[in-house]
């Protein structure tokens, strides 16, 4: 298999599909002549041309309800999110319009369309550009939500995400766009609602999706060393959910750390410490613990960010509390 | 490649260096004057350079845009600032606050994240804020802050304050929703004398990669205003006292009638669109020369020299501006990170405390 970045394993399915189906086109801001503000679009006008390749105005609210408009007539459009901060101005096509339409047409109509973009925390940028959308997004039925981390994932559930006869908010890893993996070639795709055991282990259960995830593959090395064993699950999409693979795990382990860089209120984490208690509450050992980001708009400087984002040692000690043992 | 084909496309404001809109102004301003306009700029401009040289250090995170080439543009602007004028824009706002009267040394603090910062190192550069001296942001959301402005002019004169905002915004906001649902807004509520808004459009021709004439078919932005019944004009945003002469007139107008009015200003961004962006495929070398050719303290260097200003009291200005800004950068560097405990204070202005909330 290939080794690729999760950049590259984005714009290959892009361009894969592009080349399969002419009704996947690409609109966005600065996606075409400036190569894309993440470089993720770099060199698709060249190889598509700019009726694909669609370079639109700052116009969230705009384009991506036109996007909607071109879905319902018959296109894929994908729209990139120059960052998902910004969809906040989108919001109202997002929820009101791609969300509902296949259910108040009466399953007439539907919305093939795929928004994407990076999401998450990056470093520094402060209160308007940094957000973790995961529970937001997750709250509107209609809409499907998927979070992959490895650039495989990122290929099969592109390619996954472009063919389904639904809205999917694709939200990306912004931090890892330059991290690599083997991307299985050509036609590849990932289902949706199917969480992915990302190390095996019988003591604990590690929850996390995204960029989180990574830093749980760590907490669990380093617990591996006390000898606790951590299963790390992916979650990869947060609606479809798969509650089978979490119960499966916690019946085996008993405990549960679910970690999000989300504000922990009314968030993903919420939600499957939920469906835990409602699905294993006789298995369970000790309270699920959530930990999440601080519940403060970002913060400018590094020290406090750093302080408001969810730590591989928060983790340790959540894993601690979870097991019995004594905090260090 | 389409690339190229698309970047010679560009058309008419990219190439002309703001021709269309340069006359020579009227206004005749004393030597004095144009020297301590000279010294705002440059101030303006050596600490944005400072600024840059701290991202490359990795002192200054996250975003960083800077208003190299359009610094006459505020400066033109905020000499008509009346004590009590409300000021606004999005996050290329380090000459604004300058100019209103924060100073260099809480400027570059809170662009090192530091607790002695303009906003104790909570918002950084898109940010800045500085109410006592009636700035009011710093936004970082494009179109965002347009809404705010014009509900700003209201509450003034609602409360028969006598004051005006400025509203600033660039040429790639003027195409978000939210611009022009605030423009209508202004100039209805115009009518009635309840909207002294100012509305500058610092036209430098570019958001982020992508030109005026890729972003919209009419690219006369300041007529966009007249969708909305506010009237306006263009100025030659690199020439101070250009801009001046328009910035007096326009104040006084908006101040005496309650009623918005529009100033385009042709000016051009120099540098990338952020202190990170490195490539510029969307222009060309030679644009970019053309309009460094009418750099604004290139220009009234120009005029200072015709006032007989030698050069010698040029260098001297350079010099002591240099200075402030080493001071600036010293202090920044010296000073503390904020305390952890801040990361949870500011979040409401009322008692209720975070922890409350979880
Ligand atoms: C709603 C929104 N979309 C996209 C962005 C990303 N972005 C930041 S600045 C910018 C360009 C804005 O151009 P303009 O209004 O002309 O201001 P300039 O940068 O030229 O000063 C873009 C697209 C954003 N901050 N907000
Ligand atoms: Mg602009």
């Amino acid at each position: 298999m290939p080794v690729m970045t999760y950049r590259d394993a984005l714009r290959a399915a892009m361009a894969e599909e592009m080349e399969r189906d002419e009704q996947v086109v690409l609109l966005g801001e600065d996606i075409g002549v400036y190569g894309g503000t993440h470089l993720v679009t770099n060199g698709l006008i060249d190889q598509f041309g700019p009726r694909r390749v669609i370079d639109t105005p700052i116009s969230e609210n705009g384009f991506t309800g036109a996007a909607i408009g071109m879905a319902m007539a018959g296109m894929r459009p994908i729209v990139e999110m120059m960052t998902w901060n910004f969809s906040f101005q989108a919001a109202d096509q997002i929820i009101q319009n791609a969300a509902k339409i296949h259910y108040f047409s009466g399953g007439q109509v539907h919305v093939p369309l795929v928004i994407r973009g990076p999401n998450g925390g990056g470093v520094q940028l402060s209160a308007q550009h940094t957000h973790s959308l995961e529970g937001f997004y997750g709250h509107f039925p209609g809409l499907k939500v998927v979070s992959p981390v490895t650039p495989e994932d990122v290929k099969g559930m592109m390619l996954a995400s472009i063919r389904d006869p639904d809205p999917v908010i694709f939200l990306e890893a912004g931090a890892l766009y330059g991290t690599k993996g083997d991307v299985p070639e050509g036609d590849y795709t990932v289902e949706f609602g199917k969480a992915r055991i990302a190390r095996e282990g019988s003591d604990v259960t590690l929850v996390a999706y995204g960029r989180q995830v990574n830093m749980l593959l760590r907490v669990a090395d380093d617990l591996d060393k006390e000898g606790v064993q951590a299963e790390v699950i992916d979650l990869r999409s947060i609606r479809p959910f798969d509650t089978e693979t979490i119960i499966t795990s916690v019946k085996k382990t008993n405990r549960a750390v679910v970690v999000q860089e989300q504000w922990r209120w009314f968030s993903v984490a919420s939600e499957v410490a939920a469906l835990i208690q409602e699905h294993a509450f006789d298995y369970l050992d000790a309270p699920v613990e959530r930990v999440s980001g601080a519940e403060v708009p970002a913060p400018y400087a590094r020290n406090l960010e750093v302080a408001g984002f969810p730590s591989e040692e928060q983790i340790l000690e959540a894993v601690r509390r979870v097991l019995y043992q004594e905090s260090r | 490649m389409a690339t190229t084909k698309r970047t010679a496309r560009r058309g008419k404001t990219g190439n002309d260096a703001g021709t269309d809109s340069r006359k020579e102004p009227q206004v005749q301003l004393e030597t004095e004057e144009l020297i301590s306009l000279y010294q705002k700029m440059v101030e303006i401009r050596l600490f944005e350079d400072a600024c840059q040289r701290g991202f490359r250090q990795g002192k200054i995170g996250g975003y960083l845009h800077l208003y190299i080439g359009q610094e006459a543009v505020a400066t033109g602007f905020l000499e008509s600032h009346r004590s009590g004028d409300r000021i606004i824009t999005a996050y290329r706002d380090h000459a604004h606050a300058l100019l209103l009267g924060a100073t260099p040394r809480q400027i570059m603090a809170e662009l090192y994240g530091k607790g002695t910062g303009l906003v104790k190192g909570k918002g950084g550069s898109m940010h800045l804020f500085d109410a006592e001296n009636d700035f009011y942001g710093g936004y970082g959301i494009v179109g965002g802050h347009i809404p705010l402005g014009v509900g700003m002019a209201f509450a003034a004169a609602y409360n028969k304050e006598d004051s005006i905002v400025q509203l600033y915004l660039g040429d790639g906001a003027i195409n978000n929703g939210a611009f022009h649902e605030a423009a209508n807004l202004s100039g209805l509520w115009g009518q009635d004398g309840l909207n002294p808004c100012l509305w500058i459009l610092e036209n430098n021709q570019y958001g982020m990669g992508t030109s005026v004439e890729r972003a919209t078919a009419n690219t006369n932005l300041a007529s966009k205003f007249d969708a909305y019944g506010i009237e306006h004009e263009q100025v030659d945003g690199m020439d101070v006292v250009a801009v001046i002469e328009s910035a007096r007139r326009a104040s006084e107008r908006v101040r005496e009638s309650g009623t918005p009015f529009a100033v385009e200003a042709l000016t051009y961004r120099i540098v990338p669109h952020g202190a990170a962006d490195f490539l510029e495929r969307y222009r060309t070398k030679e644009e970019v020369k053309k309009w460094r050719e009418r750099d604004p303290i290139g220009l009234l260097e120009q005029r200072l020299e015709d006032a007989g200003v030698e050069e010698i009291a040029i260098a001297k200005i350079r010099e002591e501006k240099q200075d402030i800004v080493a001071d600036a950068v010293k202090f920044a560097e010296e000073s503390p990170v904020p305390e952890l405990s801040e990361l949870t204070t500011d979040v409401y202005a009322s008692e209720m405390h975070v922890a409350d909330a979880g």
